[in-house]
């Protein structure tokens, strides 16, 4: 049977990780490559680098990210985070990234979808979409969440299926960073939408928002950062929590 | 020892190209490359593959001799290949990804969509899932029984003589994935990407 994945998020600024493990042993907090082992040997199905440096001319210290991150990690990694091309892509993935997420380009213009996705597989395209509620609908953000593009949500996460992404990274701006859980009505309604898997994103407070995401907003996957940053649960006590609620996971 | 990673513009390698030097260490060298008299004088070969069946196949024939080489190396020699994904696929006679597609024939077969029942599954098949090991596979020393493995495809192989599959995996259907005829083996998940048990894998590999 398929399991259910845990994906912890690094979010990555000029090559560092901020909002890190606090962990006391930690010889150096900064250092994504320990992170991502500690989150790997924990268990983690798979580990989401999101990059958001600001200036463009510390955005290649990303690619060094990557390069050790891969050489250390043995399980899929997934790099986010001011992806603009097909060329970005590629630099990516020859850097080791498994899957790159796009989101803003995506917006603007899904031949980067479809082109990437015909050149590399669409086994490593994901899509990034931040959604935020407005009224009865959700329409997607683009530049980290500062601009509304106005498209309906669900509309662009069918079209980003049919443009070739194997998978899809949902985040509800509503929610990021509030901890009180998924928005499982937009989740369930995107999964129910489209045939391709789906990452729920942004909310997480406890491990019980975890379950509610797989088990009512059919995510394939849960992605999550502040419950493991800040070390209030690991990711072996998020899995044998989900275990414990007769979901799928891999122990 | 020498292995030879083949790099024929089929995709993303890095993660094979990373867990095959993080086993082999420094006891084993491991080359990437298409060069064709490289891959002949190695002692096993490893024929990744990412994208569509026809995207693979295309890359390979794009490079002059190369289909030879990997048949008199696997065919007439004898000597050991892994095929990872859609390097495994290419072993069929026939792949329907994008269009009807004549692959490698060492093994009778053909390669076609998940039957995903009608929406009930999700495709690509993505994630961990665990094997069911149906006979000893070399390559599986050390390896339990339910192992999980990380998949991710929408197509898959379907042998005709079924006492190749080495492994199956449960999905939508019990989906092959591993085979092994004689010198050729292949895994439709990824061991690159399956943690220490994926090493463990290309260990095994690495040792034949």
């Amino acid at each position: 049977m398929l399991k259910n994945r845990i994906i912890p998020c690094l979010d990555i600024k000029n090559g560092r990780v901020v909002k890190g493990i606090n962990f006391v042993d930690l010889k150096d907090a900064g250092d994504p490559v320990e992170q991502a082992k500690i989150y790997s040997d924990g268990g983690a199905d798979e580990i989401c680098l999101l990059d958001i440096t600001a200036s463009n001319e510390n955005r290649k210290t990303i690619y060094d990210v990557v390069k050790n991150t891969s050489k250390k990690c043995f399980v899929p990694l997934t790099v986010g985070g001011g992806v603009r091309s097909v060329d970005d892509i590629n630099k990516l993935l020859n850097c080791g990234a498994d899957k790159v997420s796009i989101n803003t380009a995506a917006v603007e213009n899904s031949k980067v979808v479809y082109e990437s996705s015909k050149k590399f597989g669409s086994q490593c395209i994901v899509v990034a979409i931040d959604a935020k509620k407005n009224g009865n609908k959700w329409e997607v953000f683009t530049h980290g969440g500062r601009n509304n593009s106005g498209i309906n949500a669900l509309e662009y996460a069918k079209k980003m299926e049919e443009s070739g992404a194997g998978e899809l990274l949902v985040t509800s701006m509503d929610r990021d960073g509030t901890q009180v859980g998924y928005d499982i009505d937009l989740m369930s309604k995107i999964s129910l939408k489209v045939n391709i898997p789906i990452i729920a994103s942004g909310g997480v407070g406890n491990l019980d928002h975890l379950v509610d995401g797989i088990k009512l907003g059919n995510a394939s996957g849960v992605l999550a950062a502040s419950i493991f940053h800040y070390g209030t649960h690991s990711v072996k006590e998020a899995k044998e929590y989900l275990d414990s609620k007769g979901i799928p996971v891999r122990i | 020892m020498n292995v030879a990673i083949v790099d024929y513009n089929s995709g993303n390698i890095s993660s094979v190209i990373n867990s095959f030097e993080e086993v082999a260490k420094d006891k084993v060298n491991i080359n990437v490359t298409s060069d064709l008299n490289k891959i002949k004088s190695c002692d096993k070969v490893v024929l990744p593959g990412q994208g569509s069946f026809k995207s693979c196949v295309d890359a390979l024939n794009n490079i002059k001799g190369l289909v030879d080489t990997l048949n008199d190396f696997a065919i007439n020699n004898k000597k050991p290949l892994l095929g990872i994904c859609v390097g495994l696929q290419m072993f069929a006679e026939v792949g329907y990804e994008e269009t009807e597609t004549k692959g490698l024939g060492w093994i009778s077969g053909k390669v076609s969509k998940i039957d995903n029942q009608n929406g009930k599954y999700k495709l690509p098949h993505i994630g961990w899932n665990q094997i069911n090991i149906l006979k000893d596979s070399k390559i599986f020393k050390d390896i339990e029984n339910n192992s999980h493995m990380y998949f991710v495809h929408s197509y898959e192989f379907i042998p005709e003589d079924k006492s190749v599959i080495s492994a199956t995996t449960d999905y939508s259907s019990k989906i092959v994935c591993s085979v092994e005829k004689e010198n050729i083996f292949g895994t439709q998940f990824h061991p690159e990407k399956s943690d220490k048990i994926g090493l463990q894998i290309i260990n095994n590999f690495i040792n034949l």
